[in-house]
């Protein structure tokens, strides 16, 4: 009776054995495929990156024989040379002019954004309709556009070749942007916790400061860091503002080496290069997450 | 000293008036409740007592003060609100002494009154807890001990238990009144005012009770006379479950017609009804106020039993009386299935119980010491 029952159940076995391979093997085929096509392609994007980094290795000679990315004779002359630069100044210098520009910069962002958008989200008063229209209405302005205006603008206060012109603005909630983005965390979030606050005996600034602000951080902190990689990565701003080389941040920096050297020694500029990408892509992989969630505030925070 | 006056007082959301200038006295001490159908502006009335919406016309005053200008904080009153409304980012102590805290309280009175707050509403273990680490009844005992710890001269509760379910709702009702007694024993500052839309929590909670319908009030009164002398058809139809069957009826001298069915009044309607009464009436009778009778006994409605549902103790019986539906509560000793012919049922309304109410109005006409 065993092998009655044995035997139909032992074929029935091989065929759903048989069948749970050909998953396997068909599963694992498009996995490869899946992840070999990803892989190609994000190599592909992030080459010049990598190539990049690895060039900063190179001698100058090497650096055009051929587009590998390995040097042949690793040589850190490009990073020791590099940070001297052809001025007066070494490269840290100008790491600690970009954070002068950047620390306040972002300091000055986050507490104007903060009050602009408390305002626009929790308050009525007379114009705001207008005022908050005006305010997108920049968003979708060039800032090309409003470059020369500027200019003057901060000439006549007297500003050039100063900080002022790259804090001042944003200082004054200028970035619409940001101004926007935390206008919108802000609506999701259910105006209780505030009344609370205020039936608990706090003004407004209290509210703000003790409420609003940390109920709001998550979106706080992508402003920063968007202020951040921004800052860092301008190049117009300072260039058309400052013109002391004492006073120039990295981006300017870069630029310097390129200028003055007849016979460019490109594994310094490469070298540089990586140094000034860095302290950006630390605090982008530090901090992924608050971008993402930046990104997606308002969209779907409960 | 802790009264609260509303004089006249209005809300207007710029052309759409929300609340019609009401007038209520809550006495030092009193536990009031608003309560009426969504829309009906209790919870903007609250709002205004608590100083978040501001007041288009009339007079807030509490204790002796007007408090119309004053900021929410500054105006003596604590505030339970309808999702506990928690600072998510404070830990259960901070929350309980965020208001101290603003006040600058020397640490050791906060440190006290937190301690007290936490023995009185037994949060004493979840003091280190976050907003979000608790449940739903002990956030609403945080909320409540928020508001307790600031010893304000008015409580006001927003529909504090909506959010809890049907067996945390009934203890939370019950510590709460009890809470209440307590702090009036204890001769502190204990008036209420509390908005809900359940008629159960109103009338089990509520010294008096304040019912409300498109910004104006209907009827002020305790439970027990809004059950039974209900002032207009919307307290009576609004307060009592399942609620008053309110049907269309036409008085001529002493008879009272349904349809084509009539039923005599006797002394114990006719002395109480007003004799300037329109002919154009509704009749209320509470579901639970009916007698099944047999086909011999006079004064009773003929309907059709449309439905049966059987509730273990009682039975509800829906019957159709000359076109309108009604609801008859019976217990389930008295059901007698004899007594109904087919699914035809004869019903004799009390007549001590039952009220009439001037169609147009719907002002009760059938209260004597009104008239």
């Amino acid at each position: 009776m065993a092998d009655h029952v044995l035997s139909p159940n032992l074929a029935v076995d091989q065929e759903a054995d048989r069948i749970l391979k050909a998953q396997r093997r068909r599963h694992l085929v498009s996995m490869v495929l899946r992840y070999g096509i990803l892989a190609a392609v994000g190599l592909l994007m992030l080459y010049p990156l990598i190539w990049l980094v690895g060039a900063s290795f190179k001698t100058n000679s090497e650096i055009f024989a051929g587009a590998g990315f390995i040097p042949h004779e690793p040589t850190t002359s490009g990073y020791v040379n590099g940070w001297k630069t052809s001025t007066p100044y070494t490269f840290g210098h100008f790491f600690w002019n970009t954070f002068l520009i950047v620390i306040p910069k972002i300091i000055g962002t986050a507490i104007s954004c903060t009050a602009v958008a408390y305002g626009f989200a929790r308050f009525d008063f007379p114009g705001k309709k207008v005022l908050f229209a005006s305010l997108i209405a920049t968003l979708l302005l060039p800032n090309v556009v409003t470059r020369i205006p500027q200019y003057l603008l901060f000439r006549d206060l007297g500003w050039l070749d100063s900080f002022l012109p790259l804090w001042v603005p944003s200082a004054f909630a200028g970035d619409a942007f940001f101004v926007f983005m935390l206008v919108q965390f802000l609506r999701a979030i259910p105006r209780d916790m505030e009344e609370a606050a205020r039936v608990d005996g706090a003004n407004t600034w209290q509210v703000l400061l003790f409420i609003v602000v940390p109920l709001l951080t998550p979106a706080l902190i992508s402003v920063c860091l968007f202020q951040f990689m921004w800052t860092m990565n301008d190049f117009l701003g300072p260039l058309i503002y400052i013109s002391s080389v004492d006073k120039f941040p990295v981006s300017l920096a870069l630029k310097l080496s390129i200028d003055t050297t007849e016979a460019f020694e490109w594994n310094r500029i490469l070298a540089m290069s990586v140094l000034t990408i860095l302290p950006a892509l630390i605090v982008f992989f530090v901090a992924q997450k608050y971008f993402i969630e930046g990104i997606s505030a308002g969209g779907v925070k409960g | 000293m802790a009264r609260l006056q509303l004089r006249n007082l209005e809300k207007d959301y710029g052309g759409f008036k929300a609340v019609h200038g009401i007038n209520l006295d809550v006495a030092d001490g009193e536990f009031m409740v608003l309560v009426g159908p969504s829309g009906c502006a209790k919870s903007t009335t609250l709002r205004m007592i608590a100083g978040l919406e501001r007041v288009t016309g009339g007079e807030i005053r509490i204790g002796d003060s007007l408090v119309n200008d004053k900021a929410p904080g500054e105006r003596g009153i604590a505030m339970v609100f309808q999702n506990y409304a928690l600072y998510p980012h404070m830990k259960v102590r901070k929350n309980l002494s965020f208001g101290l805290r603003l006040k600058r309280r020397p640490a050791e009175e906060i440190e006290q009154a937190t301690r007290d707050v936490s023995n009185i509403l037994e949060i004493g273990d979840y003091l280190e807890r976050l907003p979000k680490q608790l449940s739903g009844g002990q956030a609403q005992r945080v909320a409540v001990g928020r508001a307790l710890i600031k010893k304000p001269q008015v409580f006001l509760f927003d529909e504090p238990l909506s959010n809890l379910d049907a067996k945390l709702r009934a203890s939370m009702r019950v510590r709460i009144t009890d809470l209440h007694k307590q702090l009036k024993a204890d001769g502190l500052q204990s008036t209420v005012v509390y908005v809900t839309h359940d008629q159960t929590e109103a009338m089990t909670m509520g010294d008096r009770i304040c019912v409300m319908k498109e910004g104006r009030i209907m009827q002020v009164a305790d439970p027990v006379t809004l059950y039974n002398r209900p002032a207009n058809a919307f307290v009576a139809g609004f307060i009592g479950s399942p609620e008053m069957n309110l049907i269309d009826a036409d008085l001529s001298g002493s008879t009272l017609s349904i349809g084509s069915q009539s039923l005599a009044l006797g002394p114990a309607m006719l002395e109480r009804l007003n004799p300037k009464a329109a002919s154009a009436l509704t009749f209320g009778v509470r579901p639970q106020h009916f007698s099944l009778v047999g086909a011999g006994e006079d004064n009773a409605l003929e309907g059709r039993v449309s439905h049966v549902e059987f509730m273990g103790h009682e039975v509800y019986l829906y019957v159709n009386v000359e076109g309108q539906q009604m609801i008859v509560v019976v217990s389930a000793t008295a059901y007698d299935r004899s007594k109904i012919q087919g699914d035809i049922v004869r019903l004799q309304p009390s007549q001590e119980t039952a009220h009439l109410f001037d169609r147009k109005t719907g002002e009760n006409v059938s209260l004597a010491d009104l008239h």
